[in-house]
């Protein structure tokens, strides 16, 4: 089963080439069974493998298919390969599994779109980049997979281009990523410059000895890595294309910026630990920006009434949860948390699609209001994944999130004030999660008639993916759950092959076996359960109960109001600082050097020379005599070097 | 001083004399005259080297049938003299065309003088080996080993008869009414348009 | 003793006066015949070498000279009469058309 790792990308590729190549020659059932098979497809087989990995002893669990040499100059050699280990299992399975859901999903959402071949072509090549991107078994083919990821956000951002925000859109992910893609680049140059190889076994197993622990060039070349992630996974300062991003269509949303793409940012610090582990300052700067991030993103969500916003600024707060778990060294409890946001992220972008399609394509919060009864499903599900985010016990969501803060108090490289960052932040998600739910299905109904009459629930394609995500919100977290539940944490085990801090982990269970620690880490969970609790209440009270506390809040604290919406105007401080700039000098460049300078020389040569030519004709004079004179100098001039010369 | 000597240096002198004197004369007429003496000059100093065949042809055909055609041309062009061809070429010009052939000359003869030759003597009429120049050896290596080129050359002037009474006798069908032919090309073209 | 090289000089002398007078003469005929003259100064050096040498294919070669000659002549004089008829004049100057 082994030999055919390679299909488990391609199978996708293969129905991106069917479903591009036949644009509109197919029919929209056949595109679509085209589409879902090849992940569904993808998806059985990353299962097969999943459990066959399962079968060899723990230590010897990878298998490697080099499929063949793609660069060999001189002592560059890279390879296209696929390297199947617990950790790149868990990406595939996350996400051909979620992609298939969504690749249903779709089916039904884009139903009246007239483009419903192409969307589903770019879906498929989105697909088998990130396969690509997870189980490379180098540097650079991961790239590929990277820069090929990041094509199709750009191509599904922008996938109803004609609207003028939305080609914006697409273009600004691009141009942002490229930021992030260039510190990827110089970080992967430095590696190879030190190590001689990209191939991920190569560089984690002769990093120790070709690097200096805590030194320079290894904190470089991580810091330059993170930057890329930064760029993909919408961190600070490049998370600007996310809230932009959601111009495109829903499930595009659900898929790319909740489930995958942006998480490939976690996975490659992921996959990188044994470099992270060498650098400490790396990892401190990886924990700090994700934690700020994640409280943050979670202030602006706070007073956003876009549906879909809500959910931009709390994908870029989770994913900055996870860059915490991994700058504490805790990246198991960072994959984690991504396969369990995978889940709950991913139900609440296609609740939400649900929502829009019922209202009739309206996003504003502000307008809805008691759908619950019309739409019941929809809002069971969202429900169910609202609890996961809030780290409410007992969801998915609770297991990893209490992870990741367990770890960013208690391990060597965390703190107590990261601790208290992500503490809040929790308390702020449930806040404002809780808020959506009570504004969008509870309270007075402020739709209009019109959009009332069209509201009911969405067809099964739709609502069958959102259960399935419902269940796997639920049932996911229990395969991570910590020691002192008193069951095995399955996840850790199964990952800790891979991550170099294994054996610190390994003696940090064992002093929290010994029972040292376990007092700390139950009362912190229970605070942080406390909070949490406390929020929802809070969000119950006041946009449920009492829609005018928050009134009366706006008014009181406009300028706070009027910067949390705006967020942070930090757009407009990039336009300012950095766009405007970058087009004024490209203006000039433009304008002088290129038309003045450059033509101008060029030009100028071409007058030159046809001055030249001009004053060279003049010496045709059509006369035979002054042919004949010049004819005899030039041969007393031929004997006189013969004779002389 | 024998005869060979003087022989030479007359016929030198008389072929130079020639040469200068048909370069500046009114009269064309006279200009052909001096080159046939010069001509005859110079076939003497080609009998003097042992070309006995070719000195007789030069006479021939040179002096007697190319130079006649000068002739018969001057006289069809009914050309009088120097005194209608306009205005001559500034004095400057000239004198450079003087100096430039005066420095080739003496290029030239700075190689003859550099040059190493076989050992002096071998002029007249009897120095030369049996048979040499003439017509028997000359006609042995025509006809044997330059048998191509000279079949050649009858195809040239073959080209050349047929080209000169194209060219020459053309106008002479096309303007039989015309008594006089048209100054220029720009008249002709008027009277063909008119 | 009469030597090549005086032969020679002879040749060279009657080249550069063919020279000046193909440079100086303003009627076509003259000029034509300035040029037979060259001509006639090669052959005279191709004699003096083939005698020197003791190599009678420069005969040969003089030969062909003055066949070629011949035929030269009687084209350029057939073209110098067609010019005529055009133009009424015989100064070369006047034929100046092939130029910028």
């Amino acid at each position: 089963m082994s030999e055919y790792l390679f299909l488990v990308p391609t199978l996708p590729l293969a129905g991106f080439l069917i479903n591009g190549l036949l644009l509109g020659r197919l029919s929209r059932p056949v595109v679509s069974f085209v589409a879902c098979a090849s992940v569904g497809l993808s998806f059985i087989l990353s299962l097969l493998l999943f459990f066959e990995l399962k079968g060899l002893p723990a230590d010897a669990r990878i298998v490697e298919q080099v499929l063949f040499p793609w660069i060999s100059v001189g002592s560059f050699h890279v390879n296209i390969g696929f390297l199947l280990d617990p950790l790149s299992a868990v990406m595939i399975l996350v996400v051909s599994g979620v992609g298939f859901l969504i690749h249903v999903y779709s089916t039904g959402y884009m139903h009246h779109d007239p483009c419903f071949g192409r969307y589903f072509s770019y879906l498929n090549l989105f697909t088998f980049a990130m396969l690509v991107l997870v189980l490379a078994d180098n540097y650079l083919f991961m790239f590929v997979g990277w820069e090929g990821v990041g094509l199709c956000s750009y191509l599904l951002i922008g996938f109803w281009f004609e609207k003028q925000s939305a080609s914006d859109a697409g273009k600004k992910a691009f141009i942002v990523n490229r930021i992030g893609d260039f510190g990827f680049l110089i970080g992967m140059f430095m590696i190879f410059w030190h190590v001689g190889s990209l191939e991920f076994r190569t560089v984690m197993q002769t990093a120790p000895q070709v690097f200096i622990a805590g030194g320079a060039v290894i904190t470089a070349a991580c810091v330059l890595l993170f930057i890329g992630a930064v760029g993909k996974s919408a961190q600070i300062p490049l998370y600007v294309w996310l809230p932009d991003a959601m111009e495109g269509p829903t499930p595009v949303s659900a898929l790319i910026h909740a489930a995958t793409m942006v998480t490939a940012g976690v996975y490659m610090i992921a996959r990188s630990n044994v470099l992270y582990m060498l650098a400490p300052d790396a990892l401190m700067i990886v924990a700090i920006v994700g934690g700020v991030t994640a409280l943050y993103a979670a202030t602006i969500g706070l007073a956003q009434n876009d549906i879909k916003r809500v959910l931009a600024y709390s994908t870029v707060s989770q994913l900055g949860y996870m860059f915490l778990a991994c700058g504490v060294a805790a990246f198991t409890a960072g994959i984690f948390h991504l396969m369990t946001h995978a889940f709950f992220k991913a139900l609440l972008f296609l609740g939400a699609g649900s929502v829009i399609h019922a209202m009739s394509n309206e996003q504003d919060m502000q307008r809805m209001g008691g759908l619950r009864k019309y739409v019941p499903v929809t809002y069971a599900t969202m429900l169910i994944a609202t609890l996961a985010i809030s780290g409410i016990p007992g969801f998915s969501g609770f297991f990893s999130k209490d992870e990741i803060l367990w770890k960013s108090f208690s391990s060597q490289h965390g703190h107590p004030i990261l601790w208290v960052i992500g503490f809040v932040t929790a308390g702020l998600t449930a806040f404002y999660m809780f808020r959506l739910i009570y504004l969008t299905f509870h309270g007075r109904e402020r739709m209009d008639d019109h959009v009332r009459e069209h509201l009911r629930e969405s067809p099964r394609s739709m609502t069958v993916p959102l259960v399935v995500l419902a269940v796997l919100s639920v049932i996911g977290g229990f395969v991570g759950m910590p020691h002192l539940f008193g069951v095995a944490n399955y996840f850790e085990h199964w990952l800790h092959p891979v991550m170099a801090g294994a054996p610190q982990e390994a003696a940090s269970h064992a002093m929290a076996a010994a029972g040292g620690d376990t007092g700390m880490e139950i009362v912190l969970m229970l605070a942080s359960v406390a909070l949490v609790i406390a929020a929802v209440f809070l969000a119950r009270r006041v946009y449920s109960q009492m829609p005018q506390v928050a009134t009366r809040l706006r008014e009181k604290l406009p300028g706070l109001h009027r910067l949390l919406v705006n967020k942070y105007y930090v757009d407009e401080i990039y336009s300012a600082a950095v766009v405007r700039p970058v087009v004024n000098g490209s203006k000039f460049l433009w304008r002088v050097v290129d038309v003045l300078l450059i033509d101008g020389i060029i030009n100028g040569l071409a007058v030159v020379y046809a001055d030249i030519s001009e004053l060279l004709r003049t010496g045709q004079t059509g006369r035979v005599r002054t042919y004949a004179t010049v004819f005899v100098a030039g041969v007393a001039a031929i004997v006189a070097l013969m004779l002389f010369g | 001083m024998n005869l060979d000597t003087i022989i030479f240096a007359i016929s030198a002198v008389v072929a130079i004399f020639g040469a200068v004197m048909m370069i500046g004369q009114r009269n064309p007429v006279a200009s052909v005259l001096y080159l046939i003496v010069s001509l005859v000059a110079q076939a003497v100093l080609y009998v003097q080297l042992g070309a006995l065949f070719l000195g007789a042809v030069l006479i021939i055909v040179y002096a007697g049938a190319i130079l006649v055609l000068f002739l018969f041309v001057i006289m069809l062009l009914n050309l009088r003299g120097t005194e209608d061809l306009g205005e001559g070429s500034p004095p400057i010009s000239r004198f450079t065309k003087f100096l430039l052939s005066a420095l080739m000359v003496v290029e030239f003869g700075f190689v003859v003088w550099s040059g190493v030759f076989p050992e002096a003597g071998k002029t007249g009429i009897d120095a030369p080996a049996g048979g040499f120049g003439s017509v028997k050896e000359v006609a042995e290596l025509i006809f044997l080993k330059y048998l191509y080129p000279f079949e050649l050359t009858s195809i040239l002037l073959l080209v050349a008869i047929v080209g000169a009474v194209v060219m020459a006798g053309r106008s002479v069908i096309v303007r039989s009414s015309e008594s006089e032919a048209p100054a220029s090309r720009e008249e002709a073209a008027e009277e063909a348009r008119g | 003793m009469v030597t090549i090289p005086a032969f020679l000089i002879v040749a060279v002398m009657l080249f550069g006066i063919g020279a000046i007078g193909v440079l100086i003469s303003r009627n076509i005929i003259i000029l034509f015949m300035c040029v037979e003259l060259m001509l006639n100064a090669a052959n005279l050096t191709l004699i003096a070498f083939s005698r020197a040498l003791n190599i009678p294919d420069g005969h040969v070669i003089v030969f062909l000279v003055l066949t070629v000659a011949a035929a030269e002549a009687a084209v350029g004089l057939a073209m110098v009469i067609t010019i005529f008829r055009n133009r009424e004049t015989i100064n070369i100057d006047r034929f100046n058309m092939m130029k910028w």
